[in-house]
């Protein structure tokens, strides 16, 4: 029985170091990863890419399994008892699944935006304080000016100035949507993972969003779940196509849509548009 | 809408209201009744002095020792529960989130010993305080009220903790929290209104028990200044008194009632209050 686990041993690293060439162009790679939620097999041998300063799109149907993947990248996966999960994803050459640092500073490289805004139940201003303060600032001045940079990065500042101190109840449900990016950004992550950010708003308020999305890209990689195939079109530097748990196809959104190589894809843009 | 809608309409909103004014009648009358016939006897004497000889034979004084003994009890209790019960119920929603298994026989477990009357838990608290050699007490009766509320403390705050969004789970935990860091700042505020409940809930379960503090609190005239003292409750109190064959006493004993209600009535006016101001920013 040793020698051939061994040897699978030395089989397993030998493709992890094919697949994790060093890779300057991309900041999260993906190899081999499977989840499974006791019988269902969610995602299905994923391996993939995550460009830098770009932003990836997760799209396919409900259910494709692109929010478990998106999930999988800060291990928010560990919260959900029945998801079990191998494989590898490496974010600064540190295998996150795999690893012996803490998660906490692992989900701080990385924003997380969800499909509805949550706000924590504490003000405005606390909210993006918070974050700050888990890092382990205590400098008030620090704390204040932080708290400005990343409102007027999301573009709330002049919206919220006056009222810092209140609870973000007072705030329509897109400028939550904003504040959550804030706080988000507050911890200072490298990339932002959002999933669906923009379902849950009005149409006017999403383009806020996605327009905030192309400037953030500068500074931020973004990946962003999306069953919308319009919203693809309109913010991917890179697609990813997902069905029933497996990438189906990749690349540049011209590129991908004009000339889909698969059924399923074709079928997808045909019901998608 | 044809005729037949209409009449069901009208015919279900009819009943649900029979259903809910005439609750609220029949504690309205509970509590009328109490305040009538205890109107004679209530003075500030009942409040502010303690028995004195012959008290109950309709003698001079008041129960200002139950009250005080009770306030002590269900005070002291209550803290002890929301030690114990606040840690527990995070626990349970937010390290335990994982292992719906063992969550659910806890919360079954709790369920039951809810269930349990306090008649028993007298009996164990009884039992207990021979084994650790006291007496009747102060102390040994905070102990007993507090295992009789724990389950209402724990199982209502946890309810509560349930409905929170895993959306917020994961928005605190993304941000970098670590898992205490998300039950003490984040769960525990969101679902401070509901711990309100559950204390209050307690309280009034714990500060209108008699059988628990029968044997464990004991009863005295005088007003306890130790622990280890015995010490009166009001039910006790409205228990003696009623079983007095003097009317003038049995009147004394829904006075002591109404002194009740009223403690209970002043407690949630000011949690209430509390909760409010304590969680203007939370999610709603």
């Amino acid at each position: 029985m040793y020698p051939l686990k061994e040897e699978m041993i030395i089989h397993d690293k030998a493709m992890d170091l094919i697949n994790n060439e060093i890779d300057v162009d991309s900041i999260l790679q993906i190899s081999n990863l499977n989840v499974y939620a006791g019988d269902h097999h969610i995602l299905k041998n994923v391996n993939l890419k995550i460009p830098k300063n770009k932003v990836t799109v997760l799209l396919g149907p409900s259910g494709c399994g692109k929010t478990t993947l998106l999930k999988s990248m800060n291990r928010l996966t560990d919260i959900y008892k029945e998801l079990v999960v191998t494989g590898h994803i490496y974010i600064d050459n540190d295998d996150i699944l795999n690893t012996s640092k803490n998660v906490s500073s692992i989900r701080q490289k990385m924003g997380l935006l969800g499909q509805r805004p949550y706000p924590l139940p504490m003000s405005i201003y606390k909210n993006v304080a918070y974050g700050i303060k888990l890092k382990g600032v205590r400098d008030k001045k620090l704390i204040d000016y932080n708290v400005e940079k990343h409102l007027k990065e999301v573009g709330l500042w002049d919206e919220v100035k006056d009222r810092l101190h209140d609870t973000p109840d007072s705030l329509s449900i897109g400028q939550q949507q904003r504040l959550c990016l804030a706080r988000g950004l507050a911890v200072k992550p490298r990339m932002i993972l959002a999933d669906e950010p923009t379902s849950a708003l009005d149409p006017i308020s999403s383009k806020i969003i996605e327009n905030l999305f192309k400037d953030l890209k500068q500074h931020y990689t973004i990946v962003l779940v999306t069953h919308v195939l319009r919203q693809a079109v309109r913010l991917a530097d890179n697609v990813v196509f997902m069905y029933n748990g497996e990438i189906v196809e990749q690349g540049a959104p011209d590129k991908l849509f004009k000339n889909p190589q698969t059924s399923t894809l074709k079928a997808y843009m045909v019901d998608g548009n | 809408m044809n005729r037949r809608k209409i009449i069901e309409e009208r015919v279900f909103r009819i009943l649900s209201a029979i259903a809910t004014y005439s609750l609220v009648a029949t504690l309205a009358f509970i509590i009328i009744l109490i305040f009538v016939k205890g109107f004679n006897a209530l003075s500030w004497d009942m409040v502010v002095k303690t028995p004195k000889g012959g008290y109950y034979y309709g003698g001079e004084g008041g129960v200002l020792n139950a009250i005080v003994g009770s306030l002590y009890i269900s005070i002291g209790a209550i803290l002890i529960a929301a030690l114990i019960g606040i840690p527990a119920a995070l626990y349970i929603n937010v390290h335990l989130a994982r292992y719906k298994r063992t969550q659910n026989a806890i919360r079954y477990i709790l369920d039951a010993l809810w269930g349990v009357p306090s008649i028993v838990y007298g009996a164990f608290g009884f039992a207990l305080m021979l084994f650790l050699g006291m007496n009747a007490s102060l102390l040994a009766g905070i102990i007993t009220v507090a295992l009789l509320i724990l389950p209402i403390v724990v199982r209502t705050f946890d309810e509560v903790l349930c409905t929170i969004p895993k959306g917020l789970h994961e928005a605190t935990l993304a941000l970098g929290s670590t898992r205490a860091e998300m039950a003490f700042k984040i769960i525990f505020k969101q679902g401070f209104p509901g711990l309100i409940t559950a204390l209050l809930l307690a309280f009034g379960r714990g500060i209108g028990d008699a059988a628990s503090v029968l044997f464990t609190a004991g009863y005295t005239d005088l007003i306890p200044t130790n622990l280890d003292e015995p010490a009166a409750t009001l039910p006790l109190a409205i228990f003696f008194q009623l079983s007095s064959p003097i009317p003038e006493v049995r009147e004394r004993a829904f006075a002591a009632a109404a002194i009740l209600t009223i403690i209970i009535l002043i407690i949630s006016l000011i949690a209430r209050f509390l909760s409010k101001m304590y969680s203007k920013t939370n999610l709603k």
